[in-house]
């Protein structure tokens, strides 16, 4: 039995009833599993904000979490429409959520760079018209 | 902290089994065990879920009773501002403080003045920056121990004041002890609204001794009150509290007092979980204060009220226009700042954690999810625990059986009257998966051409 545990989630598009439950999961696991207060708070809004990401821009996706004794790994995949300027997307505050969404009370422009903000590692690929995979890496001590 | 007097108690006779408390728990800290429910108190945060729905009344809720003020020679009544809702018609506050001098008191001390104390504390707080945002309020006791008990990591954003009760049970005691009534002749004695502040109480101490000498009832009272309140003639004027103290007894109406437009009030468990578990995602990071109560409606909604709790949100609505804002009728200044603050925080037990490391608790956690697998996800209750997922944690622990299962037994039967010879005729590959899906519905027992009970 490996000191790791893997837990997969399929996230759905334009389902804001849904959306959350897989960050919800990941952070019902590391209670269980023990993990600190402070670091299941930074997994928690770092994943959220992804997941939230992947419904709202990508029409859902992916989201594959390795947990370790020191630390937690997320991918984010999805086959979205890609980020033209990853560099744009980055500045908080820059956002292409259509006013819909605005009105849900997301698109605030504040997604990515809270998610770098919040993890240890933070890593995004996007190729435009092939979709997005964000890497994060939260460590434990 | 000696947890000694808890928030509920079973009465055996009463109970009889059903499953209706175990499901609505919240924390899941009910079982049925042996034909009676069972709480596990390490995971019971007192919020009276249990109380409001047994429809046996087997499960009581803890306060003392009415009797126990004539142990005293100097009586103190600090009613909860829910009581005013409880009445119809009521005019002025002050018919219910000189009803409580007719039943026995010897004078009133209200705790809606202790909460513009603690309102105007926190605003003061609050401009010099000094809490972390969204800042939760601390006043609804089952909220302060459910955040410490399954959300450790919005602790810090509780402020950490003590509730109004507490600020008005301890200065009734000093107003009596400067009035010069010898100390050991004083009684102070809170009127609840809900069992959780009983038990918040109870528990709570300060270096002198107990804070509340006893905890009515607001139910127990309210009878009392009510043949003696028409005879009243002459009302003197007691109330010294503003519509913002007595706005406390309802949702928001905290809220009110704190001077911020910025703020959230909600009220009933499930939303205060929901509430709870957004603020983990960072998702209400625009709001400044939250303000979380486990009943519905607020404090009127509590299970020791009389009246439903809607009705007497309304009737506490209603003295809106007679009454001024606040009074303020207290300065924060007079006092020290550790008058306000807790001693310490609650001292809750982890019940997400697993295991003691990592690795143990991974184990479990496998154990668990391979034995959840299994299992019927219907959760139907008959086994004793409130879901399938939590029974198969049970069963991990050791804490009951897995036969306790009545879809697992139904199986087990089938499987035992199967030839067991994994023939394959049924259309399934083992007999014990054909036993699982006759169980489960998808298939049908007369498909064995060979079971026993098929031959008979």
């Amino acid at each position: 039995m490996s000191e790791a545990l893997r837990l997969e989630f399929n996230v759905a598009g334009n389902n804001f009833i849904s959306a959350g439950s897989a960050s919800d999961e990941v952070k019902k696991t590391l209670k269980m599993l023990g993990i600190g207060a402070q670091f299941i708070r930074k997994v928690a809004i770092a994943m959220y904000e992804g997941e939230i990401n992947m419904v709202i821009h990508a029409g859902g996706g992916r989201a594959i979490v390795d947990i370790f004794p020191e630390k937690i790994k997320i991918v984010l995949q999805d086959e979205g429409p890609g980020i033209p300027d990853i560099e744009l997307a980055m500045k908080e505050g820059y956002s292409t959520a259509t006013d819909n969404i605005r009105d849900l009370g997301f698109g605030a422009g504040m997604g990515l760079p809270n998610m770098k903000k919040y993890t240890d590692e933070f890593l995004i690929e996007s190729e435009v018209g092939v979709g997005t995979t964000v890497t994060m890496v939260v460590n434990f001590i | 902290m000696g947890k000694n007097i808890h928030t509920v108690t079973l009465d055996s006779e009463n109970c009889r089994g059903c499953i209706a408390c175990m499901k609505r728990c919240p924390t899941e800290a009910i079982r049925v065990r042996n034909g009676k429910a069972k709480v596990l108190y390490d995971r019971c945060i007192g919020c009276g879920e249990c109380v409001r729905i047994c429809p046996h009344q087997a499960k009581l809720p803890a306060y003392d009773p009415f009797n126990v003020i004539f142990d005293y020679k100097y009586k103190i009544a600090v009613p909860a501002p829910s009581l005013f809702g409880q009445f119809n018609n009521l005019e002025d506050v002050d018919l219910v403080l000189n009803g409580l001098l007719e039943i026995g008191f010897d004078d009133v001390y209200e705790v809606a003045l202790g909460a513009e104390l603690i309102s105007a504390k926190t605003r003061e707080l609050m401009a010099l920056g000094a809490l972390k945002k969204p800042i939760i309020s601390s006043a609804c006791p089952a909220v302060v121990e459910l955040i410490h008990m399954r959300y450790k990591g919005l602790a810090d954003h509780v402020v950490d004041l003590v509730a109004p009760v507490e600020v008005a049970l301890r200065l009734a005691r000093e107003r009596a002890i400067k009035a010069g009534i010898p100390a050991e002749d004083i009684g102070v004695f809170f009127i609840s609204p809900c069992p959780a502040k009983v038990y918040a109480l109870k528990n709570s101490m300060t270096t002198d001794g107990p804070i509340a000498d006893g905890v009515l009832a607001i139910s127990e009272v309210y009878f009392k009150l009510l043949p003696v309140l028409p005879k009243i003639k002459e009302v003197k004027k007691i109330s010294q509290t503003g519509m913002l103290g007595i706005r406390w007894a309802a949702s928001g109406g905290e809220c009110l007092g704190i001077d911020n437009d910025k703020y959230l009030a909600a009220d009933g468990m499930e939303n205060v979980i929901n509430v709870l578990q957004e603020m983990e995602n960072g998702s209400l990071s625009y709001i400044d204060f939250v303000e979380l109560t486990a009943c519905t409606s607020g404090c009127v909604g509590g299970v020791l009220n009389v009246e439903n709790p809607f009705a007497a949100r309304a009737r506490l609505r209603s003295f809106r226009h007679k009454l001024e804002p606040m009074r303020n009728a207290l300065k924060c200044d007079d006092y020290e700042e550790k008058f306000f603050h807790w001693d310490h925080a609650p001292e809750v037990k982890d019940i997400d954690k697993l295991g003691e490391d990592f690795a143990s608790a991974l184990k479990k956690m496998r154990e668990i999810e391979e034995l959840y697998s299994t299992l019927p996800h219907i959760d139907c209750g008959q086994c004793g625990a409130p879901s399938c997922r939590a029974f198969a944690e049970d069963v991990v622990n050791g804490d009951t059986k897995l036969e306790m299962c009545t879809r697992i037994q139904a199986m087990d039967e089938l499987f035992a009257s199967l030839p067991q010879t994994n023939c394959g005729k049924c259309g399934q590959r083992t007999c014990r998966q054909f036993a699982r899906n006759v169980v489960f519905g998808d298939t049908v027992a007369e498909k064995c051409p060979y079971s026993k009970k098929n031959q008979k």
